[in-house]
């Protein structure tokens, strides 16, 4: 392959940019129809109650009012995971979270349906409800789902290697508990959806679906909508518009899309639904509230000797994601560092509260701040720098981990050693004025998932690509584009195998009718993926113009180059693009051939030009070699498509499924913080990221991504939460939520490492999501660095610094902020809400948890720190 | 709600159309005039996704009734074109990844495009303060101050009209 790159590794604009600046671009709100209702969702105030009436007569009665859709109207169960079909459109006797969806009114304008909400009369009985997860697994009666016992969604209990010869083989063991607080996507964008029928031709009655959506999944939506519709998958078309980001937020299916489908079915028009911001906050599928039970052993000479975790996620009212989430959590344990021996317990439980989903980093970011927070408190233990534990366990790629994972390209060592030098780290680290800290850490994420969710030997991309004869290159891929550039990635991977300029590949994404199957963008799966099948589907097409055109130029195929928008002969015009004089030559004598030859006859050209095509040349302009391929083989098409190889699927073991990408990326970030003890306010002056790339195919989208994750992570780390009272949400608005704006983001250098993956197209790995984990550890591990404080649950508010600080003070008297503990040794959730109703004990419980020093009748503090000293007893049986 | 007759001035443009006294000025832009670039993404005001000029003044459209626009000049983000093409700002922000999913993006030109009518030279920190209106998720505003520096470079230059895109 060359490394030499017309297009490749060029920082351009992305090809939609101009519509995104303009205002022109279309996103779905933007879109009406003619005859289009809005539709207006009801949704429960109930964390979890039976329906016993619904009446919407009086709604109904209501000027501009067209339909009421309730549950019934479309009862079968779907689920983005085919182990999880537990939602229907509208509730179905039973609400789970305040915010579920009971009722759909479908009205002339927003105003009216908003109005014929009110007239809506429902009955509800309200049934005993369970917010925190550790009490949810007590649960007997009153099930959220009938057939989850103790509210369970998913347990799994893996061990890889020995831990616990790992353990006795230790010089130095931790263990701790780590909080990580529940955060959201809040992506621009709310979701929103436009469904249609067209008309039956034959019957007049409504036939084929055509629906718009912000999703991340058109392929998935479109499966989904099949079966709530019962209608075939043929029979649906789901297109993408513009999206406004997603982030996970919509890379399944949610409530809006079917229950938009099933109104416009209703009431046989076209139907919009967008959600308020507060909706979007209760659709959800973040990242859930994550308490991680992690203990480390580590040699005197910083070597790991063994991990293990017990994890417990609060998941909300519906599996979602779920089972994947809490399958990442283990499984991405493996892959950063060389651990030779794993043990991990992984419980996804369900609450009453909006389900938890995938989210940038899925799975991987709650339980790396726990890993990087314990590895940075074991290098303090053995008298070793940070950066040096870090780079004493590192893999030796290429190699299997102990759980299956394969790894190929491993950029880490170059991470490290690149922001410890950016950053100054040896020469600053220790030696900045009290209450400037500097922190690292690393992390990694997937490249897509070597196995799609719905198992199957299915390519996981597909591309077409068709190329006309008026030269312009069209590429059809089923890839979304939420943002992120995929879009622009694909034009650029095809010019730059063509050998022709951007300005002539025209992309045709995420359209169910047109674009071949794609799984989606989520995963961070789209380069790697999508981007290999469309490189396949290129050079299909590649070859076709080399033969025609060495035909024509009467030499061997692989003497014919295609670059900068001419095909030459290499042994003739040597390897560099013919220079602009010969081009323009070149042009010139092949102009008139571009109007195009058709067999049998001359459409535009004529017997003299045809006599001038006939003379041997040693150069062709693009145009001119593409009518030559399309006059030797027809039609001038392409397809590419991409599966996972076999040796990247994984294990062998009860969820081995989940982990396994054809290739990781790798991040390494050191964090610059200033800590104020007053207040107890963190202020984050600067983040060095280095990320590992792969090869970075576009380095303005590749810093974009890399930069726009660290500052996600930064975000969740200092002041995204979402707060929770009995279940209601307390803060569903972009001002309370606090995402931060310009003047809280500090500046993030991104550094970019390319180790150039044997698989990845062109050597690209994924960009967006792997450097988010390390932020939260980063300044974690700053913050101690600051003040010498462990702060071990997240955000890392004023109010949990100011109490972390105090703790650490002789004799200061405690402060009770809220039902918290100490942050620096968090036993339970912030908000503990707790079960309305529970009996019975429930599975086994960790020693550490703060429930079981409870019912031992031990002084909370004293019991679990007793407990802490004592191997880890609980969590697998 | 009995609807009234309004007349607005949008984009140099006057638009005659009937709609309810309490619709917001979003709304009107929006559902009333198709002028679909200004975003709803809050409910709250606090995002700035729907900022449009109101005389001049970068203003929150969702927070402003449309009937009390009347006799002003509005400008929304698809008034920020210059002669039919790209303002500087606008191919700035493409070209240094100041939009990602660029939902946010059209809030954005309205208030930088004002921050450059006032303040043609702003330092780091008073790009930073007048962009903290504006809320976005996907870049982290890194490589906004990227791009409206090389904005303010392509202004001084005065090639913003004139330079190939690089894409092309």
């Amino acid at each position: 392959m060359i490394d030499n790159f017309s297009i490749i590794g060029k920082p351009i604009a992305m090809v939609d940019a101009a519509g995104k600046t303009t205002g022109a671009g279309k996103y779905t709100d933007d879109l009406t129809l003619p005859g289009m209702l809005i539709g207006k969702i009801l949704h429960s105030p109930y964390p979890h109650a039976r329906i016993k009436k619904l009446d919407a007569s009086r709604a109904l009665a209501l000027p501009g009012v067209v339909a009421v859709v309730i549950g019934e109207d479309a009862p079968n169960k779907y689920g983005i995971l085919p182990v999880g079909h537990d939602e229907t459109a509208l509730a179905v006797g039973k609400v789970r979270y305040v915010g579920d969806n009971v009722a759909c009114v479908v009205a002339e304008t927003e105003g009216i349906a908003e109005k014929a909400m009110e007239l809506i009369d429902v009955e509800y009985e309200p049934l005993p409800a369970y917010f925190d997860p550790e009490e949810s697994m007590k649960a007997e009666a009153d099930l959220i789902h009938d057939e989850k016992p103790h509210n369970i969604e998913k347990d799994y209990h893996h061990v890889f290697g020995e831990p616990d010869a790992g353990f006795a083989e230790a010089d130095e063991i931790t263990e701790g508990r780590y909080i990580a607080n529940e955060v959201t996507h809040a992506a621009m964008e709310p979701h929103s959806t436009l469904a249609s029928f067209e008309i039956d031709p034959q019957t007049g009655n409504p036939g084929r679906l055509v629906v718009w959506s912000s999703t991340q999944v058109p392929y998935y939506l479109q499966h989904k909508l099949s079966i709530v519709l019962d209608m075939p998958m043929s029979q649906i078309r789901v297109i993408k518009p513009l999206v406004g980001g997603g982030f996970g937020g919509k890379s399944e299916v949610i409530p809006l899309e079917i229950i938009a489908a099933v109104a416009a079915r209703k009431a046989k028009a076209p139907v919009k639904i967008t959600y308020t911001r507060e909706e979007v906050f209760w659709a959800h599928r973040g990242r859930p509230r994550t308490v991680v039970d992690l203990k480390t052993g580590v040699k005197r000479d910083g070597r790991i000797t063994s991990v293990a975790a017990r994890v417990v996620q609060d998941g909300g009212a519906y599996c979602s994601y779920g089972v994947v989430t809490i399958l990442y959590s283990g499984a991405l344990l493996g892959a950063l560092y060389d651990i030779p021996n794993i043990r991990y317990d992984g419980y996804r439980v369900l609450t009453n509260k909006p389900a938890c989903g995938a989210m940038r980093g899925h799975g991987t970011v709650n339980v790396r701040f726990a890993f990087e927070s314990q590895l940075d408190e074991l290098a303090a233990k053995i008298g070793m720098d940070p950066a040096a534990i870090r780079e004493r366990n590192l893999l030796k790629a290429p190699t299997i981990t102990v759980n299956g994972l394969r790894v190929q390209s491993y950029g880490l060592p170059e991470c490290i050693s690149q922001t410890v030098t950016r950053s100054k780290w040896r020469e600053r680290k220790g030696k900045l004025p009290r209450g400037r800290g500097l922190g690292i850490a690393c992390s990694h994420y997937v490249s897509g998932a070597a196995n799609s969710i719905i198992r199957s030997d299915m390519p996981h991309s597909t591309v077409n690509i068709k190329i006309d004869r008026d030269g312009g290159v069209v590429v059809y891929t089923g890839a979304s584009d939420i943002g992120q550039g995929s879009d622009t990635m694909v034009a650029q991977i095809v010019a730059e195998v063509l050998g022709c300029t951007l300005a002539r590949v025209k992309v045709i994404a995420a359209d169910t009718d047109l674009t071949p199957i794609d799984i989606g963008s989520y995963s961070s799966r789209v380069t790697f993926m999508n981007g290999n099948a469309t490189l396949r589907a290129a050079e299909a097409v590649k070859k076709q113009i080399v033969e025609a055109a060495a035909r024509r130029m009467q030499c061997d195929a692989g003497d014919v180059l295609m670059r900068g928008d001419c095909v030459w002969r290499k042994s003739v015009r040597g390897e560099t693009a013919p220079d602009a004089n010969a081009k323009s030559a070149a042009m010139e004598q092949s102009a008139p051939t571009a109007s195009g030859r058709v067999e049998g006859q001359i459409l535009r050209g004529s017997v003299q030009q045809k006599r001038k095509e006939e003379i041997v040349k040693d150069q062709m302009s693009f145009e001119e070699a593409v009518v030559a391929a399309i006059d030797f083989h027809g039609a001038l098409t392409g397809t590419g498509s991409y599966a996972p190889p076999p040796e990247a699927r994984g294990g062998k073991h009860k969820g081995a499924g989940v982990g396994p990408s054809p290739a990781y990326s790798y991040s390494a970030q050191v964090a610059e913080v200033a800590v104020d003890e007053e207040t107890g306010e963190v202020t984050v002056l600067k983040i060095w990221a280095a990320h590992d790339c792969g090869r970075a195919l576009n380095p303005v989208s590749v810093e974009g991504q890399v930069i726009g994750s660290v500052w996600m992570g930064l975000g969740q780390a200092l002041q995204e939460e979402m707060v929770w009272k009995d279940g209601l949400l307390m803060n569903p608005g972009m001002l309370e939520y606090r995402s931060p704006s310009a003047t809280e983001s500090p500046e993030i250098e991104c550094i970019i490492v390319e180790s150039v993956d044997p698989e990845g197209p062109f050597g690209a790995k994924e960009a967006s999501e792997g450097s988010l984990a390390a932020a939260i550890p980063a300044i974690a591990n700053a913050i101690y660095d600051a003040v010498g404080v462990r702060l071990r649950e997240s955000p890392f508010t004023p109010e949990r610094v100011l109490a972390a600080l105090r703790a650490k003070k002789v004799g200061a008297k405690k402060i009770d902020l809220t039902e918290s503990v100490d942050p620096t040794n968090p036993q339970a959730f912030r908000e503990h809400g707790g079960a309305l109703w529970y009996r019975g004990k429930g599975p086994a419980r960790h020693a550490s948890d703060a429930a079981v020093a409870h019912h031992k009748g031990a002084a909370r503090g004293n019991s679990s720190r007793d407990s802490r000293e004592r191997p880890s007893a609980g969590g697998d049986d | 709600m009995k609807k009234v007759l309004l007349t607005l001035n949008v984009n140099g443009r006057e638009h005659e159309f009937a709609c309810e006294p309490n619709a917001l000025l979003l709304d009107a832009l929006r559902v009333d005039l198709g002028l679909t670039g200004s975003k709803r993404a809050c409910d709250d005001s606090s995002c700035g996704a729907c900022t449009v000029l109101l005389d001049g003044t970068p203003m929150l459209s969702c927070a402003l009734l449309a009937a009390s626009c009347e006799g002003q000049k509005i400008t929304t983000v698809e008034g920020i074109a210059e002669h039919g093409s790209l303002a500087a700002i606008q191919k700035a922000y493409g070209d240094w990844g100041g939009a990602q999913c660029g939902f946010c993006t059209p809030g954005f030109m309205v208030t930088v495009h004002w921050l450059l009518e006032q303040n043609p030279n702003p330092t780091e920190e008073e790009i930073r303060h007048a962009l903290s209106g504006n809320l976005c998720r996907c870049t982290g505003y890194t490589q906004m101050y990227q791009a409206v520096k090389a904005a303010i470079e392509a202004e001084k230059k005065g090639i913003a009209h004139t330079a190939e895109r690089t894409d092309a």
